[in-house]
């Protein structure tokens, strides 16, 4: 526990070099101090790995491992095997960004699914290859810029959609996999804790906006992240074994724009006519997500065992699995 | 008997204020006025805020060498702050030459024994006025020019006039106005201090 | 008409000239602006290619490989991990001798990550039937990827550019690019006789068993073998046609009576030629030769050059950990065959990007001391402070 804050293990220090305003930074001190420094982390190679062990320093207050980029569920499998094997309960958190996740990463992801390590494996998705300078991944949205998929005479930004990795997760019928995102700190809590308390392989997304590979301004990351979530672009949901079992209802489904202006990355669409069209190619989407999660209107009373353990309230609200169900239910954090 | 020429120029500043672009614009600035040049970069991964340097070597003869700078003859300071906690003048020739980037003289920029000659302007207002962000880079090549007479003033708008093409027509004049700018605030200054 | 180019820049735009129709890659530093150029100059239909965002570059080197069995020249760039990552595609590509070129943007191999530049990356992959060359210069970069299509489609045998991370890659220097027409007149239109197609079908890749795969790998062999002419060749051709020189399978630089020689790869030279200067003037015989192509492994050359030399000390960015320095080996091996017993002093020095300056090479002119008994390589020392740099560091305040 860190002597300056009681209620804070800051498992990831300060002190680490991530940009102002950094998305997985925050997302990732979020995780790591609802998880504990009683575990045992293992990361790819990506921005968090890169800014938190630079040259001979390390901002983690708990054991880390960091291998290469695309192996990082593998080793996980192993770390996890030799602790099975050892008879220890301590847990296993992989870290990985969307190229360690959606690309060069799924192969050792899906073995680690396919043969059921207790693993908690954490995609912290900045929807792009940020640290190496902010290239696609195949996590990165529709018409969006990156330097290897830029707009030009021929081009509207990347020609495919971000890979619906959530479907893979769900093909796999694993006991847990969620969305989430650094805007709606109960919900991500929630996520977390619930995730904590099931054994197997389990996955969270976590979108976070990185403010140079948006090209936001640095203080708008949680603002910009909640908007993902407003416009029905990241729906927040989870699954189990397969099936959808919790899905955060919207109030309302704000346009795409509000979303899209604050961002360079999409500045390239409001000019011109092949820019519009992709616009309403953006709105269609969040559209068919909304549709598709039933956003609007989803019905947030479920039976499912899990589900029960969290309580849910119309506006999409969460009771911290902490409280009984029965102790009253006012308190919507 | 032919001059030779030889100088090397080092920058730092921090990821994000255009380090390594005003090394690239100096050294082509440089080619533009028939000299051999050679610019580069030594960083880490692409971090906004991390400190940053980047070289430049400017010759009459083919620069083969690929190496680091270690004895510049002119330091560039992008980002004062960075005086704090780094050694940014190491092997700094006696009697070169500093631009900094700071709205006030900075005491502790070392000049007790080894008589360098110092230029101090506000190259980020200036910038955030020129450019609408507090971008440095463009004024301090100004500066540069100004104080050592390196490169000419035209060849640094022609520099930039190429290779920030890409950033528009807008931006391109903007620079050029920010660059005379910072040539202007030195080339009227009294004596530098020495 | 000389431009001032990155060298990510001028490899970009050799490669743009040389009108590849498939280009397959996955980022990784410090290879990025290599592709980030050719991603725009396709999204502006400036290059009439494929890009393909491969998911790794296990798949990029895949895609690579698919592209040219199906009759389209090919590019792809890679480091470090990447090329490691690879390796196993890299074996097939060249066991199948597909003319394929890629670019490895030399890089340190992890534990630990380090970014910066070495030889580790491609000399660990010396042995996968590649041809390597190693450039000093972002010029000599652009003209070799140029000459490399014609050496790999020449000889059925894949070519890989080797340039150093940062210290080419993203330094900007004086570049002269040659034009579209002058390119397509030393490259002719990408032809490979096994291109897969449903008129005159074709396996490739299928097995093979202990009575016949020796053959492949003797007449692999073979073909690397006569792939040094064919570099010299070349070479010459394009000196011709261009008119500037890459070196061939290798250069040397005032060797005439030199009785010390140094050699080395890549952009490291250009100080080894400065030092060789300041130790002529000293009246030193010193001279440096740069090896341009590793593999094939130009033995005889390397003996034509060394046999009278009284001193030759091998200067290398990677080591085989347990043995030593790489490039020493091999040479200590082609003189001793040639019944040459002159001593050849490895120092392994600029691992991780680690910075070889002037004074460092002078250092390794004089003489590495030995630190234990029958140790085969040196480390070259590090950059030495001068003391206004200490004066400095110690007048400066941490607040």
């Amino acid at each position: 526990m860190d002597k300056r804050d009681p209620f804070r293990h800051n498992v990831l220090t300060s002190g680490h070099r991530a940009c102002s305003g950094c998305g997985e930074a925050m997302a990732a001190r979020m995780v790591t101090d609802l998880v504990g420094p009683d575990a045992i982390y293992v990361n790819a190679t990506g921005c968090l790995q890169v800014f938190s062990s630079h040259n001979q320093q390390s901002a983690w207050q708990a054991p880390w491992v960091h291998s290469v980029f695309a192996n990082a569920a593998a080793v996980a499998s192993g770390v996890e095997a030799a602790l099975r094997a050892r008879g220890k309960e301590t847990p296993v958190v992989v870290q990985a960004g969307d190229g360690g996740t959606f690309d060069i990463g799924l192969q050792c992801l899906s073995g680690m699914i396919e043969r059921g390590h207790n693993v908690l494996f954490v995609c912290y998705d900045n929807e792009a290859y940020m640290n190496t300078g902010v290239q696609r991944s195949g996590s990165t949205p529709h018409a969006v810029r990156t330097s290897t998929s830029p707009p030009g005479l021929f081009s509207q930004g990347k020609q495919q959609l971000k890979k619906d990795v959530l479907s893979i997760m769900a093909a796999h019928h694993m006991p847990y996999a969620a969305t989430a995102t650094i805007a709606y700190f109960p919900d991500l809590k929630a996520k977390v804790e619930k995730a904590m308390g099931i054994r197997g392989p389990r996955f969270l997304q976590i979108l976070s906006p990185c403010p140079l590979g948006w090209a936001h301004d640095s203080a708008l990351s949680v603002t910009v992240a909640r908007l993902a979530v407003e416009t029905g672009l990241f729906p927040l949901v989870e699954l189990e074994h397969g099936e959808l079992t919790g899905v955060m209802r919207l109030a309302g489904q704000k346009p795409v724009d509000d979303y899209l202006r604050p961002q360079g990355r999409f500045k390239h669409l409001f000019t011109g006519k092949e820019g519009a069209v992709e616009l309403r190619h953006i709105q269609a989407l969040a559209d068919a997500r909304i549709r598709r999660y039933n956003l609007l209107e989803a019905d947030t009373q479920w039976d499912t065992a899990s589900a029960l353990r969290c309580a849910r309230h119309g506006r999409g609200g969460y009771v911290s699995s902490s409280l009984s169900v029965s102790q009253g239910v006012d308190n919507v954090l | 008997m032919r001059i030779s020429t030889f100088r090397e120029i080092r920058f730092h500043g921090r990821g994000g204020q255009g380090t390594v672009s005003a090394a690239a614009l100096l050294a082509l600035a440089a080619f533009e006025d028939h000299f051999e040049s050679q610019a580069f970069p030594k960083f880490g991964s692409e971090r906004r805020g991390a400190p940053v340097e980047a070289y430049v070597r400017i010759s009459n003869t083919t620069i083969r060498a690929h190496n680091q700078v270690y004895t510049p003859d002119v330091v560039v300071i992008q980002d004062a702050g960075l005086l704090r906690s780094e050694p940014l003048l190491r092997g700094l020739r006696q009697g070169g030459l500093i631009v900094v980037n700071s709205e006030q003289e900075v005491d502790d920029v070392g000049n007790k024994n080894d008589h360098f000659r110092q230029v101090y302007l506000p190259a980020s207002s200036i910038g955030e006025r020129h450019l609408g962000r507090p971008l440095p880079n463009t004024v301090l090549l100004g500066a540069l020019a100004a104080g050592t007479g390196w490169v000419s003033l035209i060849a640094l708008e022609q520099a930039v006039t190429k290779h920030l093409s890409s950033k528009g027509e807008k931006m391109v004049t903007a620079n050029i106005a920010a660059l005379r700018e910072g040539y202007g605030f030195v080339s009227s200054e009294k004596e530098p201090v020495s | 008409m000389k431009q001032l180019l990155e060298g990510s820049q001028a490899v970009a735009e050799a490669v743009r000239l040389c009108r590849p129709q498939v280009v397959a890659a996955y980022p990784i530093t410090p290879q990025t602006h290599i592709i980030e150029r050719l991603a725009q100059h396709v999204a502006n239909g400036e290059l009439a290619a494929e890009f393909i965002n491969a998911e790794s570059e296990f798949g990029a080197a895949s895609i690579v490989l698919g592209a040219v069995t199906a009759g389209a020249r090919a590019f792809t760039a890679t480091a470090s991990q990447g090329l490691l990552l690879m390796t196993e595609v890299l074996y097939n590509i060249a066991g199948l001798r597909l003319p394929v070129v890629m670019v490895c943007a030399n890089r340190a191999v992890g534990a630990p990550i380090n970014i910066f530049s070495d030889h580790q990356d491609s000399m660990s992959v010396r042995d996968a039937g590649w041809i390597q060359l190693y450039v000093e210069s972002n010029q000599e970069a652009a003209d070799s990827l140029i000459q490399a299509y014609r050496i790999a489609e020449a000889c059925e045998l894949p070519v890989m550019v080797c340039m150093d991370g940062f210290l080419l890659t993203h330094t900007f220097e004086p570049v002269a690019l040659p034009t579209q027409a002058m390119v397509d007149d030393y490259l002719p239109a990408f032809q490979f006789a096994r291109t897969l197609n449903p008129d005159r079908p074709m396996t490739l890749g299928g097995a093979s068993e202990p009575d016949n795969f020796q053959e492949y790998r003797v007449d692999q062999h073979a073909a690397m073998e006569n792939a040094q002419k064919v570099v010299e060749t070349l070479d010459a051709e394009f000196a011709e046609q261009f008119g500037r020189r890459c070196g061939g399978l290798m250069q040397g630089y005032r060797l005439d009576d030199a009785r010390t020689v140094l050699l080395g790869m890549g952009s490291l030279m250009g100080a080894v030629y400065d030092a060789v200067d300041q130790l002529r003037d000293q009246g030193q015989a010193a001279g440096a030769l740069r090896l341009r192509c590793f593999r094939p492994f130009p033995a005889q050359a390397l003996v034509q050059h060394l046999k009278d030399v009284q001193r030759i000390i091998v200067l290398e960015k990677a080591l085989s950990p347990g043995a030593g320095g790489i490039v020493a080996a091999e040479l200590r091996a082609a003189l001793q065959q040639a019944g040459i017993m002159t001593p050849v002093e490895s120092v392994i020095g600029g691992l991780g990007g680690r910075d070889l300056t002037p004074d460092v090479i002078e250092a390794v002119f004089q003489g590495i001391p030995d630190t234990e008994a029958g140790v085969t390589s040196r480390f070259a020392p590090d950059h030495i402070t001068s003391a206004s740099d200490e004066a400095e560091r110690g007048e400066q305040s941490y607040g």
